[in-house]
């Protein structure tokens, strides 16, 4: 007990001495700070192995897409061949209609996705009754918590030519029927079922942005006479912008980390001339062809692409608005 | 000794109704006749909404009530035809499905309860400053949230550690989750007053024992928050069993849904005299499978649309 009182008055004389310290006082005393503190380095040790062990390691692991990895040899005794794996996958003409592929269904993804849940929380926002609001949030949300399985499963039916309701309601519209079939199809099928899953829930961090707008901006608008839409532009979407450029940074970072879940599931053979995108690729050639270099040279180009992305938003969100991720 | 006085952090439900209630503001702006026009738009955007997503939830739902017949011949809509229970009787019948479950909720238990504990034994460190290399083990957290090592690197790694077609594999590798850990955080630096450590300290209370008898007690509502996060992300994933697991017995359910829903292994023999009717079963099972292995995510719903809510708002926050 006394030890303990002891250093709660030794502690605050440590950081004036910060100016003068040298280098084994400086030493000294952060080997106290460790020592005071080691249940909760214990702590860490678990949790930070897991992250060196699975995020870690495999971004080292990384360089086989420059080695001819193979299993005897192992991931650092294999030989270097430099770029060949890469150049392997850009002769091939798939190549482009990956990239293409991916590319037009995150923008696409994108473009619809976003603007929608700001839509949904400004017009909730603006509903008084209590029971339609609740309602709405809990139905929009729910979909969020299905399985992408479930909700592929869910198209494949609906959309079935034989089964499903939505056959009957396409074909009145003079459309084909069967959607999941279609190449043309698959991107509005995989983004608009992707809207539908989502725009509850992402709305709910606009709604989150909308309470904490700072109330007498409304009723300096109420006393200026502005109606309903007028305050919505002029406090509502100004109030949320930093969120919204937030969220929207985090979306970009995310264009070409489209998921794999989905593409794959709703893949058949039909529309594999659109379906077919990097991650549903990788997962072919690595996993089920077995070339494990090319595969992470597909992907590593992969993920370098989408780090590019996300830091080049970032700084001109920084120079444009002022808000940034970091 | 210290609990009593310390404040409650402000996350509770008291908390929370309290809030709503100084927040409920009279109508601020007064409406006028374009205002009552803009408001019918508002009122028929969100019943359009509310409608596309309910009516092919509430689809499956009817036609997993209904007669095979009636299913494959595409007359359902929203209402039950010749209301039946042999969908459920068929799927309840199927031992895949049966093993399914029994493995997706040994994951989720197992899962959860190891997800749950790295993650706070990472975060309350981290939110601690006097922690030294604090800032750096936060970087390398969110480092991995922009850059992975991708599915072969990954793959390598698994294998080396002899976990491929074993049940680690479901659990392991993606136990910790860098957003998880930052709410977590946020959530501990916030909502725990320094002046709790202080008199813990001076009641001569070890870190551990601190966290164990203090903190954790107080963060109820965060541990329900992320153990619903991670259960339910472990409830509804295949692509770990997709690529690490081999052997049937160890599927869990989503991926025995996709070998039944998506790919379409029917369970059905090739007896052709009864070939319709059994097309007609198995139409009708899908539905009714859709329904069930959902079931337990409905279940926990009102929890999660509680709290989840907040974990999003805090996760919003930046740290």
């Amino acid at each position: 007990m006394t030890a303990v009182l002891d250093r709660q008055v030794a502690a605050p004389s440590g950081p004036s001495e910060a100016p003068e310290a040298s280098g084994p006082r400086l030493r000294r005393r952060l080997r106290r700070r460790l020592r005071r503190h080691w249940q909760l380095y214990l702590l860490l040790i678990l949790p930070v192995a897991h992250f060196v062990i699975f995020s870690y390691i495999p971004m080292a692991n990384n360089v086989i897409a420059f080695k001819d990895y193979n299993v005897v040899a192992g991931i650092w005794g294999s030989p270097w061949v430099g770029f060949e794996h890469f150049e392997r996958f850009f002769a091939n003409p798939v190549a482009w209609d990956l990239i293409r592929n991916t590319l037009m269904l995150s923008l696409y993804g994108f473009l619809a996705g976003f603007p929608i849940p700001v839509i949904l929380a400004l017009a909730l926002n603006e509903v008084r009754l209590r029971f339609f609001k609740r309602t709405v949030q809990l139905v929009t949300y729910a979909p969020y918590f299905l399985s992408t399985v479930i909700v592929v499963s869910m198209l494949i039916l609906i959309f079935s030519p034989r089964i499903g309701f939505m056959a009957d309601f396409l074909g009145f519209f003079g459309q084909d029927a069967n959607l999941l079939a279609d190449p043309e199809s698959f991107r509005h099928v995989y983004v608009w079922s992707d809207v539908w899953q989502t725009a509850g829930y992402s709305a709910i961090i606009f709604m989150a942005a909308l309470a904490g707008v700072d109330p007498s901006l409304y009723e300096a608008a109420r006393l200026d006479g502005a109606n309903r839409l007028q305050k919505i532009w002029h406090i509502d979407l100004p109030g949320i912008a930093p969120t919204i450029v937030v969220v929207m940074i985090l979306s970009v970072g995310g264009i070409m980390a489209i998921g794999f879940e989905k593409a794959f599931l709703l893949q058949n053979p039909l529309n594999l001339s659109q379906s077919e995108i990097i991650a549903t690729y990788t997962y072919k050639i690595g996993l089920l062809g077995a070339d494990f270099s090319l595969a992470t040279a597909i992907g590593l180009f992969n993920s370098v692409i989408n780090l590019i992305l996300l830091v080049a938003v970032n700084i001109v969100s920084k120079r444009v608005t002022g808000n940034g991720l970091w | 000794m210290f609990l009593e006085t310390a404040t409650r952090p402000d996350f509770g439900a008291e908390a929370e109704t309290k809030r709503r209630k100084t927040r409920q503001r009279p109508t601020p702006i007064h409406d006028t006749g374009v205002d009552r026009v803009f408001m019918a738009g508002v009122y028929i955007l969100l019943t359009t909404f509310l409608l596309l997503v309910l009516v092919p939830l509430i689809n499956i739902l009817a036609s997993s009530f209904s007669s095979p017949a009636a299913v494959s011949s595409g007359q359902v809509f929203l209402w039950p035809v010749d209301f039946t229970l042999r969908g459920y009787e068929a799927v309840l019948g199927n031992s895949d499905i049966l093993t399914g479950f029994r493995n997706s909720f040994f994951y989720v238990v197992a899962g959860t309860l190891i997800s749950l504990a790295l993650t706070v034994m990472i975060a309350y460190p981290l939110s601690r400053s006097e922690l030294v290399g604090r800032r750096a083990l936060i970087g390398g957290v969110l480092f991995t949230m922009l850059f992975s090592g991708g599915l072969i690197p990954t793959y390598l790694v698994v294998q080396s550690l002899g976990m491929l077609n074993t049940p680690w594999a479901m659990i392991i590798p993606a136990a910790i989750g860098a957003w998880q850990v930052l709410i977590a955080m946020t959530f501990f630096r916030s909502s725990i007053p320094a002046e709790l450590y202080e008199a813990a300290q001076l009641d001569g209370s070890s870190d551990l024992r601190f966290l164990w008898s203090v903190v954790l007690p107080l963060s109820k509502p965060l541990l329900a928050v992320i153990a619903l996060m991670y259960g339910i992300g472990q409830w509804n994933q295949y692509f770990s069993a997709l690529i690490y697991l081999r052997s049937e017995d160890l599927y869990p359910l989503q991926l025995v849904l996709r070998n039944i829903l998506v790919l379409n292994n029917n369970a059905g023999g090739t007896d052709l005299a009864n070939q319709l009717e059994r097309q007609q079963l198995a139409d009708l099972m899908k539905f009714s499978l859709i329904v069930v292995s959902t079931v337990p995510v409905m279940l926990v719903y009102p929890f999660v649309a509680r709290h989840f809510t907040k974990g999003v708002m805090i996760g919003s926050v930046k740290g």
